[in-house]
């Protein structure tokens, strides 16, 4: 046990292990690629969607369920599926990771719009506001806490799973777990696992901090 | 890409074995971790500076990619099936463990006082008061963590398990979509099934939450 970690611990700092197309540098920007990149998709689709099943009170059904079948779809899958009908390009990747993470960010933006208290959204159209300003000026602001978990919640899942594009052949973190599963190099996995590790929990802790201080002004 | 119905007829006997290990394998992870995250949010809820410590470590688990869990196993427990419940059980760990500490949290300090009043011991308490009054938010939690298992399950077949799972590995080298697509189908089918049966066994299991009131 001591062992491997002491060759982790190697594997990791040493400098040949950064550079070059097979590189931790390398594998670390492809995997941010995909992850940042399938989450923003993500939330163009989801954010729209969970805004308007809160404001509306309609399709309250589909937001809740759709979370329950986002859980169960087997990504593995989905990537195989779409990889036999696209062929090979990163079309399995990204509509796997986007399945996954619309689900997650839909439910936390409908859970968050639908806890703002009812009687303050009664005073915002007291007070003449349209429906969109009720929206944007009232329910957004106070429902953004949760949406941001939503975001959070999807982007550590996505940061988690972008693995798999190692299985079809693309690149990203994923390259150094199959790579060594394939080659029985339990060190090489164990780095890319903390890597990924280490990535999500780093982005977690970064939209958190971004969370804070956009909310710093706001009384508790 | 079409479905190619002659090999489902070819194969029901493979499906239903794939299915019943595939569900095995799931259904053991969620037992399993509710065996270990009853005690550790019993601690996490009497002892506060326990809690973020174990809610932070169970987050971490979540972030390790499946397949590495699944990999790094491998000295320890092998190509077994072992390895797969193992894995799946610490990601249920940290749906069952959050929502345990959450649903015990939500019982309010009356009925709790009301228990100590009337003699009732901490242990008691726990067990008659507290984990009954807990139990609509620690189901949601069941159920979270088996239909996350559920659909977890197919990832072990990068270390030749993975139940349904395997019919994705088999779809992908032979380049043929029909298994690969019931394959997507059961699972989903299992999950829901799954769910649709937690939900009856909350709904026995809690009937103070919709007993009729009687008329006084």
């Amino acid at each position: 046990m001591y062992e491997l970690f002491k060759n982790l611990g190697d594997w990791l700092v040493s400098g040949e292990q950064w550079s070059g197309s097979d590189g931790i540098g390398h594998r670390l920007a492809e995997h941010l690629q995909y992850s940042l990149l399938a989450t923003l998709v993500a939330a163009a689709i989801a954010l729209p969607l969970g805004l308007l099943i809160g404001h509306t009170g309609r399709g309250a059904f589909l937001a809740i369920n759709l979370a329950s079948f986002g859980r169960a779809l087997p990504t593995v899958g989905l990537v195989v599926l779409v990889f036999l009908a696209s062929g090979l390009s990163m079309w399995p990747v990204y509509v796997a990771l986007v399945a996954l993470a619309v689900p997650a960010i839909v439910t936390n933006t409908y859970a968050g719009m639908t806890a703002v208290d009812p009687d303050v959204k009664d005073a915002a159209r007291g007070q003449g506001m349209r429906w969109h300003q009720v929206l944007f000026q009232v329910e957004l602001p106070l429902a953004l806490p949760l949406i941001m978990t939503g975001l959070r919640l999807a982007l550590i899942q996505v940061v988690a799973t972008a693995t798999i594009a190692a299985y079809v052949s693309f690149g990203g973190l994923g390259r150094y777990v199959f790579d060594g599963l394939a080659q029985r190099d339990l060190v090489q996995v164990l780095g890319g696992a903390v890597l990924v590790a280490v990535v999500a929990v780093a982005l977690d802790l970064a939209l958190s901090a971004l969370q804070r201080a956009l909310f710093r002004h706001r009384p508790a | 890409m079409s479905i190619d119905w002659s090999w489902i007829g070819d194969h029901t006997d493979d499906l239903t074995t794939l299915t019943l290990s595939h569900l095995q394998a799931a259904l053991s992870a969620v037992f399993f971790g509710l065996l270990i995250s009853l005690p550790l949010a019993v601690v996490a809820h009497r002892i506060r500076p326990l809690r973020g410590l174990l809610l932070g470590l169970s987050n971490v688990l979540f972030t390790i990619p499946s397949i590495a869990i699944f990999v790094l196993l491998l000295p320890v427990s092998g190509l077994t099936r072992t390895t797969t419940v193992i894995g799946l059980t610490i990601y249920t760990l940290v749906v069952l463990l959050r929502n345990t500490v959450e649903g015990l949290d939500s019982v309010p300090a009356k009925t709790k006082e009301a228990a100590k009043a009337m003699g009732t011991r901490p242990f008691r308490t726990l067990l008659t008061v507290e984990l009954p009054l807990a139990l609509p938010v620690i189901m949601a939690g069941v159920r979270i963590a088996t239909v996350m298992s559920i659909s977890l399950v197919s990832v072990a077949t990068y270390i030749g398990d993975g139940g349904l799972g395997q019919l994705f590995t088999d779809g992908f080298q032979r380049n043929y979509p029909t298994p690969v697509i019931v394959g997507v189908a059961l699972t989903l089918l299992l999950a829901l099934v799954a769910d649709a049966l937690l939900v009856a066994l909350q709904y026995v299991l809690t009937p103070w939450t919709h007993r009729k009131q009687r008329a006084a």
